[in-house]
């Protein structure tokens, strides 16, 4: 990938709105603004045909109708044709018996993985790390996890940075290391002196100190 | 999710969408009725739009006669 550093690639990051493409898919063509008003995981893997992406492949899809019940869809990103994601998907479903049940950008011109920074030059210029964007309603990004090549994922994080993301915008509060659903959630540390004081006298919580407090949802 | 095969003819996701079609709906109130996810109907209306089949009207969609005699020739 060149560089031009008068005018630098910028990667998307957290916080911010996720860039609109159109893209063809084994679906159809799609466009990012047609996933709005759910959250979208978009993931990039490095080629069809692979061992470590095809269970990741299965694991996305055992993990789909959970998201779903979430208002979350999936689609995955890779460059390669979409004949290539088309055989990929009926050879899983006929040898591995798994529907893959979502769809694949076929991103053959680099045109989604460039603008979400999926190449990892140092790793491959001619294939996309396995990147994971988690959108909002609103497409703004509000997560990214990114692993190498020989890394298979861990669907069951990715869920749960999920759940942990919808509990914090239902609820107004923060997650705990290694949270799950049903542990204790993180109150917010109070922003002044009166507020901190009325923290630390609040039998209702569990604090550790004013500015260190859980609850149960 | 081509909603015209090569041949002329209508997939038959764009079928279900145009049976749909008779009275002005949403995409997302479309969705539930075909139980298929939302990015998927929005999709494939857009391209019943862009095909002259379907048209939108303030974010709703019907059916146009060209989609009518389409679906009535296939019948």
């Amino acid at each position: 990938m060149e560089t031009n550093p008068e005018n630098p690639i910028t990667f998307p990051r957290i916080g911010s709105p996720a860039p609109p493409f159109e893209a063809v898919t084994s679906m159809g063509t799609l466009k990012l603004e047609d996933f709005k008003g759910g959250w979208l995981i978009l993931f990039s893997h490095p080629a069809d045909f692979t061992p470590v992406c095809t269970t990741e492949f299965m694991a996305f899809a055992k993990l789909h109708p959970k998201l779903r019940e979430m208002n979350c869809e999936l689609l995955g990103l890779s460059i390669d044709s979409v004949y290539s994601h088309i055989a990929w998907v009926r050879n899983i479903e006929e040898k591995l018996k798994v529907k893959i049940t979502f769809p694949v950008i076929a991103d053959l011109n680099k045109d989604v993985a460039t603008l979400y920074g999926m190449i990892m030059p140092g790793e491959s210029t001619t294939e996309t790390s396995r990147c994971v964007f988690i959108i909002d309603e609103q497409q703004v990004i509000r997560a990214i996890i990114y692993y190498p090549l020989t890394t298979g994922r861990n669907t069951d994080e990715i869920l749960r940075v999920l759940q942990a993301l919808q509990t914090t915008d239902k609820n107004g509060v923060a997650t705990p290391a290694n949270w799950r659903p049903g542990d204790e959630v993180i109150i917010p540390p109070p922003r002044t002196q009166e507020l901190a004081e009325e923290r630390a006298a609040d039998k209702g919580l569990k604090c550790k100190d004013w500015y260190f407090c859980k609850k149960k949802l | 999710m081509a909603c015209v095969k090569p041949d002329g003819s209508l997939t038959e996701t764009a079928k279900t969408l145009l049976r749909q079609l008779e009275n002005f709906l949403t995409a997302e109130e479309i969705a539930p009725r075909i139980d298929q996810p939302l990015f998927k109907v929005r999709s494939v209306m857009r391209e019943l739009v862009g095909n002259g089949l379907a048209m939108e009207t303030d974010g709703k969609f019907q059916i146009t006669s060209k989609g009518k005699e389409k679906m009535n020739v296939e019948h």
